[in-house]
């Protein structure tokens, strides 16, 4: 027994020695990226223990105070947990709701558009706005939904109607960031359904209209069937990374009277730490994100396994 | 007779069908742009007339005085040049990091590959968020300094699986034949794999090359000082957090050729133009990258 161990080991080790002398040099390939992932990956992974301090600013971690869970009792036990969390899944949800299926239905109408020409215009302009920067988004968003000028708030009054301040009632958030969502990737994420649907086998069709099938049966029947797989794939994926809610687009739009809808949890992480520099509190309000996403990616994953019989990862 | 008839019916249904799809096409397209088209007529209009609404499809008072307000404004040129650094520099350290990290990955006979694979991999589910990530670039000191931008983001992990996908569809034959000429591996990657992926790393530099250029949320948390920021931050002071008060919109007369307002369409106008100029690359590379991408890591 001690010796068959023996041997395994000196096979394994003479199996790394050959390895490493022929290619000794796709490990030295390896190193920065490595160490990339380890001081850029890791290392702040580690420091999610500072959830469990009170982070010192100027000492830094080594000279904060440990203070167990009270970071944890103070996110939980204050009034920004259940809003922040709520308004992370009602996002969420409005995206699924909304930014899932259009460019589903987007992409079928593209594929359906039989002159060339229009079909073509259609995916390139719907295509374009994702490259526009989440700034110049926001820009266009804050500046059209202006009550003085912009440009919404003229319509309304031409039509008789008083001016809203779009911006800082709390009721108009999630829908301006679910149409602000949509037109800047409904294109982008048509192109995946796109790329599906050109893969549908001809003769399907061809076989439908023998049967008489109409215009709107083979979409129902031969269509959407086709493209099923696809369509669950990325429902689990945005599943996934549901509670990554854009936060990068939020703080630019959200103002302390909208925060009762628009704050969410990274946004609360964001404003609490960088801010308002209490870093341990952030970190909790972090960690407990990252760990809902892993726990939402690690579902999705056995459900995709589940539901298409193959794993997206 | 009666099918023929049927068939006839149906061909006209479908008619309408097309012409319908044909109309919801070009309506689609015109809701699409029309926030861009907007943007652009209120730019060179006169305020007066952007402000009482009769500025909605064709402009009024033509003039470029909002272009040469925006333009005249140094920070922005300062901030143009930064942006160019970084997404030259960002770029070329995004691709040598992602290259040199998916090529080795992308080798069967790697010991340890799937451990190695999957330390790369565990980042796109799980990782630090905003605050760790924060506080790690403050106790390596690199907080404003313009390395933190270009290095701190030096790989993302789906781009390097992108490029280690691309890899692996290279026929091992062409490594072989490489190896008996005494090659080393790192000869290989540079002679024989890179000259082959060219069109890999096209998408993937693409990628990293949008995502440079529009990126605002590290450079404006890391960076302090004006001089080293990229366009997208100032661009967020302009036209986002709006400096220039909308009070200002008191004074708008018959004469003025400009308004905060306008100059704020200007600069988005602007700030849009050279990423019009490179969308039909985009385009073409995105779409060949969202293909590779399907491929799994």
């Amino acid at each position: 027994m001690k010796r068959k161990t023996i041997i395994s080991k000196s096979i394994t080790s003479r199996k790394i020695k050959k390895a490493f002398s022929r290619d000794w040099d796709l490990y030295i390939l390896l190193v920065p990226g490595v160490i990339w992932f380890i001081m850029f990956c890791y290392i702040p992974m580690v420091g999610l223990r500072t959830a469990f301090y009170d982070y010192n600013v100027f000492k830094g971690l080594a000279g904060s105070e440990f203070v167990g869970l009270a970071n944890f009792r103070e996110y939980i036990g204050g009034p920004d947990f259940a809003r922040t969390i709520k308004n992370t899944f009602m996002i969420a949800l409005y995206q699924i709701a909304f930014c899932f299926p259009i460019p589903i239905v987007l992409a079928i109408a593209i594929t359906e558009m039989k002159n060339k020409f229009v079909s073509k215009l259609t995916q390139t302009v719907t295509f374009l706005p994702h490259f526009i920067s989440v700034v110049v988004v926001c820009g266009l968003v804050v500046n059209f939904l202006s009550p003085s000028q912009g440009i919404v708030n003229i319509i309304l009054q031409k039509l008789g109607h008083d001016p809203i301040y779009f911006m800082v009632l709390p009721e108009y958030f999630r829908g301006i960031y679910t149409g602000m969502t949509l037109w800047q990737n409904a294109g982008f994420n048509a192109i995946v359904y796109i790329a599906a649907l050109v893969g549908i086998d001809p003769q399907l069709y061809e076989a439908a209209i023998v049967d008489g099938a109409g215009k709107w049966k083979r979409i129902t029947h031969v269509t959407i069937p086709s493209i099923m797989p696809t369509i669950v794939t990325m429902l689990v994926l945005q599943i996934g990374k549901m509670v990554k809610v854009g936060y990068e687009s939020i703080i630019l739009l959200y103002k302390p009277t909208t925060y009762v809808t628009a704050d969410v949890i990274s946004t609360y992480a964001y404003r609490t730490g960088i801010a308002n520099r209490n870093y341990g509190l952030a970190t909790t309000a972090g960690l407990f994100e990252a760990v809902i996403a892993l726990i939402m990616v690690v579902a999705a994953n056995r459900l995709s396994r589940k539901v298409t019989e193959s794993t997206i990862w | 007779m009666k099918t023929q008839q049927k068939s006839l019916i149906e061909s006209k249904g479908e008619r309408i069908f097309n012409k319908s799809m044909i109309i919801i096409g070009i309506f689609i397209s015109l809701i699409t742009l029309y926030p861009i088209y907007y943007t652009f007529i209120a730019s060179i209009s006169k305020p007066l007339y952007v402000s009482n609404g009769s500025v909605m499809f064709i402009p009024r008072g033509i003039n470029l005085e909002s272009y040469k307000a925006a333009v005249t404004n140094k920070a922005i040129w300062i901030a143009l040049g930064n942006t160019i650094f970084y997404t030259v520099f960002g770029v070329l350290v995004n691709l040598l990091f992602s290259m040199t990290i998916a090529y080795p990955l992308s080798k069967k006979r790697l010991f340890l590959r799937k451990q190695l694979t999957l330390f790369t991999v565990f980042t796109m589910w799980f990782s630090a968020g905003i605050i760790p990530l924060f506080l790690a670039f403050k106790d390596y000191g690199l907080l404003n300094t313009r390395v933190a931008v270009i290095f701190g983001f030096a790989i993302n992990t789906y781009n390097m699986i992108i490029l280690k996908s691309f890899f692996e569809q290279v026929p091992d034959s062409l490594e072989e034949a490489a190896v008996i000429d005494g090659a080393s591996n790192i000869r290989i990657l540079f002679s024989v794999y890179l000259p082959l992926s060219k069109p890999a790393l096209a998408t993937v530099g693409m990628f990293y090359a949008v995502s440079r250029w529009n990126g605002y949320f590290w450079a404006m948390n890391l960076l302090r000082d004006d001089s080293k920021m990229p366009l997208q931050v100032l661009l967020k002071k302009l036209i986002v957090d709006r400096v220039a008060n909308e009070t200002e919109a008191a004074i708008i007369t018959e004469q003025s050729m400009s308004s905060p307002l306008t100059i704020i369409y200007a600069i988005i106008i602007i700030a849009i133009i050279p990423m019009m100029i490179a969308y039909p690359f985009i385009q073409k590379y995105f779409k060949s990258g969202l293909t590779i991408g399907a491929v799994k890591g």
